[in-house]
């Protein structure tokens, strides 16, 4: 003991206190402040994302339309890779030693540690000669991915594409996608999106401080399976649709098949078309500018998205909204001595001088005339003001789905046009006018815009005998096949169905009666019900359409045909749509072969000399120009203005 | 036979300190373990064998620490210049035949294990310094036995600084503990603390505040204490010394330091925040230890230091492991442990009837109680990073074995308080 002996309680403080002031920091930094637990989560956490495999498309006999197809991205982690025989490796995967040094380079740069792409898209034949041999080359790895696969490149607009989400669509879904995720962005794709593209896995991992994989956190106690997408049937019958594709090769416009008795679509067509798989791969870019720079438009949408007046196919619809409405029956009969004259304004003159005709003789015949003076006693004849009259009309034609978008499961179809009472008295300064301000309604001129799709769904409606289904592109979701209830609700256009027969008795002779305007595509035993129509087009030839449906009892196939800048219906969209019908109906074709060959070879896009073959009748359901309207020739709707 | 004869060897060893010592000791390998498991890709070699071979030296640190209690007390104070002159004689030969490891030049490499002489400096210089201030009469308020204690720790201090080791040479620094336990004026101690203050407050605030509160601290004082003449001289004076450090820390700070010590001593005031440099250990250490929570993540289940995002995690960092894998009751447990252990060796140093015993085992309580303190407070952010390990727990055989005779021999000493056999 010494004098200094109380020292030792001070170094024993010091001591205590030390061990107090470490303990405090430590209760801090361990219990109270959650900083650091958040960071170490994210020192080691990794959140890694299972793909699902997007769901596949047949066609209604569940034949392929798109599918998955492995590819194989070879994957390298430099740190990992050890001395082999670089020849022999370059050599099965066909590249250049110069391209291996900058790719080694590249990835090294990267990250030593990390795994980086080293080739992408491996074919499954490469990645077979590789694989034998991966096991020389440590440090090198292959990730199978699936890219889709169009296996008879058909339907590309009915099916769309996908692509890389971009900023809008990331902000769109709130998060569910990230920078490189893929997304339907048009057709079907891009429609039936949510079911398509499954649920998404995460896996987590714990990686260490090099960022490498140290296996799953909590034994994958939080981590999620990935849940393929959605198979989807579509109405589609694929070998109609190729059929369809093969007649509207080297033309312009559009084939629409319907089964009228579900709405389901049969056939897609939009010409010109394009293979669906040069939107997948490696040149997907610039595959995509090339078709964006298309002067024919390859991926505009024809069947939803171009408008057309409907020319003389319009009859058929106001023939049954004049029945319906009371301003003629079957039986009435009007003079045509070649042109309908509409008080002192003008002429709207007709293919023929036609006599006096009912009803059935007015469709066959397709007179201008007829229908001058059933539109003229629609609208001004009925008591009520003929604006007024004119709105009630309107809505009865919009029942046929005409003016409003039909609702297809496809995105960004179009409503086409036809215009309101307003919009006349407008036009004309007061509502003062009447049936001879806008007498090329009558004959599906003038301000009209209806879309190929539109022109079967009438179709259906006529075939029906006066309702249609929703028409649709998807008949059934998953292997559930469930069916959207939207598509199984009858709608109906307005129409007593009493009123149909003497339409369709006329629209039965335009193809069976010798002379009528589609004889030529007349086919044995089978009877189609149609209209030829030929549409004027202010920027060059008229576009020819025909609107038919068949068997004329208990009707399998509604279908429009509008091939752009090609002249009389009887000529070219007519044989089409009877070719199509039997194709669907036969599944085998009686014509002789010049028939269909020549359809498939001719070539009708713009800018080519027009051949017509002589033999043909020429069409007299033209409607020529109103000789003296003083209705200044309405804008054209024509799909050149509606292109994305 | 004697009677004292019959008695075991062990017989008076304070067992409670060994098993604290073998506690500690134990610890730190299961800790090791954890340090080091399941990272089967890095250098494979190291890891597998890092907690084996701390196994055996745990092994050699036992027999070490009974061969010592078989010893003759008198041994360690008799040939106490003997070791010093041995231990300052191997600090030279490291520094030229030495093995540079992580920048130090500390190793002298014998065989597949390295040697370590720093580590043994410590105990020869504690020893030697006892034997100097038990022997003879000498009072520490003499100037002339301060300068002599100021060479013996100074040496080693000066030769270890040269590898350079600033740690182990601090570690010299906390022997002024002892001085002052034997009578050293505590003026040093608390000039060395308001040394420190004044380093820290010029490099957080500047050398213009730092002087303008100087100022206004010291006229205050000399007007509230304007009657004492004496203590108005000491003010005067303390204030001119005080300048003078200022602008000394300056040069220090600028010139004498190195860049990656300024940097760690930026990063705990928290001058720079590099937490891909300079603070990434701290950091990284902070989340592993913190990420523990209260009762930690179970053993071997710690993510941080598994991972190897704490770096020098079995040696200098160990105490990362307990903090994550145990959290914050395996944190207090070693403290607690650590805090018991050094305030029994002052009771045992207490109990001597020699002063050579006494100081011994102050300087080993010291030297013990550096080691715990900027090893754990590094850790956790509250001192620089200062590369000395933990005593007993960190991986390293030099270390574990100069702790343990560092320990010993004070158990030796105490054992034999009673002067029986001598």
């Amino acid at each position: 003991m010494n004098s200094f002996f109380t020292r030792r309680y001070i170094i024993q403080g010091l001591f205590i206190v030390t061990a107090l002031v470490l303990l405090a920091r430590l209760f801090y930094i361990q219990v109270i402040d959650d900083r650091y637990k958040l960071s170490a989560d994210n020192n080691v956490l990794r959140k890694l994302i299972i793909y699902p495999a997007r769901g596949i498309i047949l066609d209604r006999n569940e034949k392929v339309l798109v599918q998955n197809e492995p590819v194989y991205d070879l994957m390298i982690i430099p740190k990992q890779v050890k001395p082999f025989d670089t020849v022999e490796f370059c050599r099965l995967i066909d590249i250049t030693k110069k391209e291996f040094d900058k790719k080694y380079k590249k990835a090294n740069n990267y990250s030593p540690y990390r795994a980086s792409l080293f080739e992408k898209q491996l074919s499954a034949k490469t990645y077979a000669a590789f694989q034998e041999k991966q096991f020389q080359f440590p440090g090198f790895y292959v990730l199978a991915r699936s890219v889709r696969y169009y296996p008879d490149s058909t339907a590309a607009q009915f099916l769309g594409y996908i692509g890389e989400v971009n900023d809008k669509e990331i902000e769109k879904y709130a998060g569910f996608y990230t920078q490189g995720d893929y997304i339907g962005k048009s057709g079907i794709e891009k429609s039936y999106e949510d079911l398509l593209r499954g649920q998404r896995g995460v896996r987590n991992i714990m990686v260490d401080v090099h960022n490498r994989e140290q296996g799953s956190f909590f034994e994958g106690k939080y981590d999620t399976l990935a849940v393929a997408g959605d198979k989807l049937i579509s109405s589609l019958d694929k070998e109609l649709q190729l059929y369809g594709e093969q007649l509207m090769n080297n033309k312009i416009g559009s084939v629409v098949a319907i089964e009228p008795a579900t709405g389901e679509i049969l056939a897609f067509v939009s010409s010109p078309k394009y293979d669906p798989n040069l939107m997948v791969g490696r040149q997907r870019g610039n595959n995509y500018m090339k078709l964006l720079k298309d002067p024919f438009k390859p991926m505009f949408i024809r069947p939803t998205q171009a408008e057309y007046p409907p020319g003389s196919i319009f009859k058929v619809v106001n023939a049954l909204v004049a029945q319906q409405m009371g301003a003629i029956t079957a039986q009435t009969t009007f003079h045509c001595p070649g042109g309908y004259r509409y008080g002192s304004r003008g002429f709207m003159g007709c293919t023929h001088v036609h006599g006096t005709i009912a009803l059935e003789k007015s469709i066959e015949g397709s007179c201008n005339t007829y229908y001058g003076y059933t539109y003229q006693r629609m609208i001004d004849k009925t008591g009520l003001k003929p604006f007024k009259a004119y709105t009630r009309w309107r809505e009865a034609v919009m029942k046929f789905g005409i003016g409003a978008e039909l609702g297809i499961d496809l995105p960004a179809e179009r409503d086409g046009l036809i215009p309101t009472a307003d919009y006349f008295t407008k036009r004309w300064g007061s509502n003062k006018w009447g049936s001879g301000f806008n007498i090329s309604l009558s004959i599906g001129q003038g301000e009209l815009g209806i879309t190929p799709l539109q022109m079967a769904n009438v179709m259906a409606i006529v075939a029906n005998r006066g309702f249609y289904y929703k028409p649709h592109l998807i008949k059934a979701i998953g292997d559930k096949k469930i069916i959207k209830e939207e598509y199984t609700i009858k709608n109906s256009a307005g129409i007593d169905a009493k009123y149909f027969e003497p339409v369709i008795e006329g629209m039965s002779r335009v193809v069976n009666a010798p002379g009528g305007t589609g004889y030529f595509s007349k086919i044995v035993d089978i009877e189609i019900c149609g209209k030829t129509g030929t549409v004027q087009n202010p920027h060059g030839a008229d576009h020819s359409v025909f609107v038919a449906f068949a068997p004329r009892q208990n009707p399998k196939i509604a279908i429009a045909v509008v091939v752009e800048n090609a002249g009389f219906g009887s000529t070219w969209s007519a044989p089409i749509a009877s070719l199509m019908i039997e194709k669907y109906l036969r599944d085998s074709i009686t014509r002789p072969k010049y028939y269909t060959e020549r359809i498939i070879k001719a070539n009708l896009l713009p800018g080519q000399k027009r051949v017509l073959r002589p033999g043909i009748k020429k069409d007299s359901t033209t409607s020529k120009p109103v000789a003296s309207n003083a209705i200044p020739a309405s804008t054209q709707i024509s799909s050149k203005k509606d292109e994305q | 036979m004697n009677n004292n004869h019959n008695r075991s060897f062990f017989f008076n060893v304070d067992s409670f300190t060994i098993l604290l010592f073998l506690l500690l000791m134990a610890i730190g390998w299961f800790n090791i373990y954890a340090a080091v498991f399941t990272d089967e890709t890095v250098s494979i070699f190291d890891m597998n064998t890092n907690f084996g071979k701390q196994l055996i030296f745990i092994i050699v640190a036992i027999i070490t620490g009974t061969a010592i209690l078989l010893m003759d007390a008198k041994f360690f104070s008799t040939f106490s210049p003997i070791f010093y002159a041995i231990t300052i004689l191997l600090l030279i030969v490291v520094l030229v035949i030495g093995r540079n490891v992580g920048g130090n030049q500390a190793w002298i490499p014998i065989g597949s294990f390295r040697l370590q002489p720093s580590e043994f400096a410590k105990w020869s210089s504690c020893l030697l310094l006892a034997k100097y201030l038990s022997s003879g009469n000498f009072k520490l308020s003499d100037l002339k036995t301060q300068v002599v204690c100021a060479a013996i720790l100074g040496l080693p201090m000066f030769l270890i600084m040269l590898q350079p080791d600033t740690g182990s040479a601090m570690v010299f620094g906390s022997l002024i503990l002892v001085l002052y336990r034997e009578g050293l004026s505590p003026y040093y101690l608390i000039s060395g603390v308001l040394m420190i203050i004044l380093f820290i407050t010029t490099l957080l605030f500047g050398k213009l505040m730092v002087s303008l509160a100087l100022i206004a601290l010291t006229g205050l004082l000399i007007y509230h204490y304007q009657k004492n003449r004496k203590l108005l001289t000491t003010f005067i004076a303390g204030f001119a010394l005080s300048i003078i450090f200022m602008f000394s820390v300056d040069f220090v700070y600028n010139h004498v330091l190195k860049s990656h010590q300024k940097g760690r001593i930026d990063i705990l005031l928290g001058i720079s925040t590099d937490l891909r440099g300079a603070g990434y250990n701290v950091n990284q250490s902070k989340i592993a230890i913190g990420s523990g929570g209260l009762l930690g993540k179970g053993y071997l289940q710690g993510t941080q230091t598994k991972f190897n995002f704490v770096p020098e995690q079995s040696t200098d960092f160990i105490f990362c492991t307990v903090g994550e894998e145990w959290g914050f009751a395996g944190s207090f447990t070693v403290i607690l442990i650590y805090l018991v252990l050094l305030l029994r060796i002052v009771v045992l140093a207490e109990r001597q009837r020699s002063s050579f015993n006494r100081i011994y085992g102050y300087s080993v309580a010291c030297i013990l109680f550096c080691h715990f303190f900027i090893n754990i407070a590094m850790t956790i952010g509250l001192m620089p990073v200062i590369g000395i390990p933990l005593p007993f727990l960190s991986y390293g055989g030099s270390s574990l074995i100069s702790f343990t005779i560092l320990l010993f021999i004070l158990l030796k000493l105490d054992a034999n308080r009673m002067g029986i056999n001598s």
